[in-house]
């Protein structure tokens, strides 16, 4: 089956190619079943990859299948080649599995759309690209996957184009993310430069046996983490992920929580042997944006209305406790959050999905309430990924969450702190949300008037196509701390598992005091996660206390408007400034060599009579000039 | 004159023949404007080679340079066929053409 791992990207690939030809013959829901199928036969053939490498020992987990030479250019030799390790099954298997529901939950989502097919055109294409992403072999393969999924990600967002906030949401998450570009490209040519190639198994060992140097691995550790900032949507290139809820949720849901925002974090892990021999502050700053940005978006969450706009900054929130969990060294936390965000960050979105549905397009938190009555499933299932992104035992965030907080207590006191407010304010602005979806008085029919066309509105459950990938997520979130429980050794599945990758990078915090105490930071994990929600009922719920909710958070700390009145002023001009010298001088240059060269041949151009008798004239004197020369010389004919 | 008479013509007198045969078709070739006289003037040009080389391979004892001599006139048979082809077709598009007045190749 490993050699079969090329059929991963290469099967939604098909279903991509075929859907442009075909997508609008097969029509709706055929072309959407076709995606899904061609998803889901992935996904298959990667379990099967998992079964295979997981019967192999630990060590020669590491399987190489090379398609063809890519760039083969002097010393520079890159092959498509498809990388299967831990990691990357890890990645490929959620990004599969969990892209196999949302393409079935969107068949229901997208029904009626106009251009259904061109959907799942898009959507196919850009689970290829993230499979190319995280099973390349190098870098280069994995940059192509890194901008394929970009792309994506601009098409969807702006999906329904003849929206212009989509249209301008779609461009901004475009040109933020050239942002990041720019550093992965600039790592890739410091790699290339310093390890002289682009495969991770060549960087890793040049990193592992100290052929790199500490200051080439800091540069290129750096510049990955642009990169990284601006796919994970980091402080301060996080603002396009907010705007990129312009989409439809399945988008929000597969591209802007599930996958490919977590591609940074994989990377960073990718690289991780890269990042253990730099030096020590570039973990330390990783981790500071981290929890940064995790703190930064919670609050900005609190006081958001739309109810996809507060899932998204608690995306970047979470997205920020996994940059907390690289920078502490403790990948397989990482992995670990990514995955189970995955599980309940894809299972509040299409829940959340699922209610714009019911409620005919209508995503103001204030205009619902007491859903839970009418729409009983997802009710349900989005209590379940509200319970476990809040923290509470047993769900699934509460043991990805605590580990993270575990290995970054052993890094510093101050990063647990600032980690456990922010874990605090998630469990609040969750509750606050679910209080205001699903409990509390309806109020839905207070603005009947604007949807008067509806007659007497009521929100309605969704169809079971929709309900079907809510349900199994809800159980993937109650089940999936089971990959990595704290209590003894035996039961660190997934550190087991991904040790081959990560054994190189990862701390060890044996002999800190925050291991030896671990039941107790678990304990005070649960108070906190208690006490968020209880306040938040009693805000929200009981309303005993005014909520506060300040303006300023409302608008994400005005940080947007600095951005854009700053690029507006000075920035604007600044490039303009670069465009004149670009128009001037650089195209000056070029356009004047042409001209040099054009008048150049108009002048000699003339020496072309079009007469026999001149060229025989100038081939005689020319024999003549060449008989004197030789004389001169003295060469002896 | 007995003296002329008795003089046996040596490779020198060949040479010069020779010289004298090229400057006549080289110059024929530059001033002449009827392609089929220029054209004549050529051939005269490639024969007046031919009598060099076959002179001095007599004088070198070189069997090469007559060799080359039936190579020079295989091809210049060859060159005639095409040449004469392409001035008698211009001939018949346009009567009394001059070289000097095809010059669709002036730049």
């Amino acid at each position: 089956m490993l050699e079969l791992i090329w059929l991963i990207p290469a099967l939604p690939l098909l279903g991509f190619l075929v859907n442009v030809v075909l997508g609008r013959v097969l029509g709706e829901p055929k072309s959407g079943a076709l995606a899904t199928l061609m998803v889901a036969a992935s996904f298959v053939v990667t379990v099967g990859a998992f079964f295979d490498l997981i019967s192999m020992p630990a060590e020669e987990r590491h399987h190489v299948v090379t398609g063809f030479s890519w760039v083969p250019v002097g010393s520079l030799h890159v092959d498509l080649a498809f990388l299967a390790d831990p990691l990357s099954i890890t990645m490929a298997l959620f990004v599969t599995g969990i892209g196999t529901l949302i393409h079935l939950y969107a068949i229901g989502y997208m029904h009626g759309d106009p251009n259904f097919s061109k959907f799942f055109i898009y959507l196919n294409l850009f689970v290829f690209s993230m499979l190319m992403l995280v099973m390349g072999e190098n870098l280069l393969v994995t940059f192509l996957g890194w901008e394929g999924v970009g792309t994506c990600s601009y098409f969807l967002i702006s999906f329904w184009h003849t929206r212009d906030s989509a249209a301008t949401a779609g461009k901004k998450a475009f040109v933020t993310n050239r942002v990041g570009d720019w550093g992965v490209m600039m790592g890739m040519f410091l790699a290339l430069g310093a390890a002289g190639t682009l495969s991770y198994s060549g960087i890793n060992h040049a990193a592992e046996s100290g052929a790199l140097s500490a200051v080439t691995a800091t540069a290129i550790g750096l510049m990955l983490f642009i990169g990284a900032c601006g796919k994970s949507a980091q402080l301060p290139l996080y603002i396009w992920l907010p705007d990129a809820m312009e989409g439809p949720t399945p988008v929000s849901a597969l591209i802007h929580a599930a996958t490919m925002v977590t591609a940074g974090v994989f990377l960073m892990t990718r690289v991780n042997p890269v990042l253990a021999i730099a030096y020590d502050w570039v973990p330390t700053l990783i981790a500071i944006v981290g929890v940064a940005t995790a703190l930064f978006a919670a609050t900005i969450a609190v006081a958001q209305t739309d109810i996809k706009k507060v899932l998204a900054y608690s995306t970047v929130s979470q997205l920020g406790f996994m940059f907390l969990a690289v920078g502490s060294g403790a990948y397989v936390a990482a992995i670990f959050h990514m995955v189970t965000h995955a599980f309940f960050k894809a299972l509040l979105f299409l829940g959340s999905g699922s209610v714009i549905h019911g409620m005919h397009h209508e995503q103001d938190m204030r205009r619902m309430g007491a859903l839970r009555k009418l729409m009983p499933v997802t009710a349900f299932t989005f209590i379940i990924g509200w319970l476990a992104i809040a923290g509470v035992p047993p769900f699934a965030g509460f043991w990805s969450k605590d580990e993270i907080l575990l290995f970054a207590f052993a890094k510093s006191p101050i990063l647990y702190v600032v980690g456990m407010i922010t874990a605090l304010l998630t469990a609040f602005y969750m509750t606050r949300q679910v209080i205001m979806v699903f409990f509390g008085e309806a109020r839905w029919n207070d603005h009947s008037a604007e949807h008067g066309a509806h007659g007497d509105f009521k929100p309605h459950e969704s169809p079971k196509i929709m309900l079907l990938p809510l349900v199994v997520l809800a159980g993937l979130s109650v089940i999936g701390g089971v990959m990595q429980l704290p209590f003894t050794k035996d039961l660190h599945f997934l550190e087991k598992w991904l040790e081959p990758v990560i054994e190189f990078g990862e701390a060890d915090i044996h002999a800190s005091w925050a291991y030896e105490n671990k039941y107790l930071l678990l304990g005070i994990a649960v108070v906190v996660a208690i006490s968020g929600i209880l306040l938040s009922a009693v805000v929200y719920a009981k309303k005993k206390i005014g909520a506060i909710e300040p303006a300023l958070l409302a608008d994400g700390w005005r940080y947007d408007r600095a951005i854009t009145s700053f690029m507006g002023g000075p920035g604007r001009r600044v490039f303009d400034g670069v465009a004149w010298v670009d128009r001037t001088i650089v195209d000056g240059a070029v356009n004047g060599v042409g001209r040099l060269v054009q008048g150049a041949g108009g002048t000699l151009r003339k020496g072309q009579t079009g007469a026999v008798r001149n060229y025989a004239a100038a081939v005689g004197l020319g024999v003549v000039a060449l008989l004197v020369w030789f004389l001169l010389r003295g060469v002896v004919l | 004159m007995s003296s002329l008479a008795a003089a046996t013509p040596t490779t020198t007198w060949y040479l010069i023949l020779a010289a004298v045969l090229f400057g006549i078709g080289a110059v024929g070739v530059l001033v002449r404007r009827n392609p089929l006289v220029m054209f004549m003037c050529i051939e005269l040009m490639l024969n007046a080679v031919n009598l060099s080389f076959v002179a001095l391979a007599e004088k070198m004892g070189d069997i090469g340079g007559q060799t080359t001599v039936f190579f020079v006139m295989v091809v210049a048979a060859a060159e005639v066929v095409v040449g004469l082809g392409i001035i008698v077709s211009i001939m018949r598009r346009r009567p009394g053409v001059t070289a000097d007045d095809v010059s669709a190749l002036r730049g």
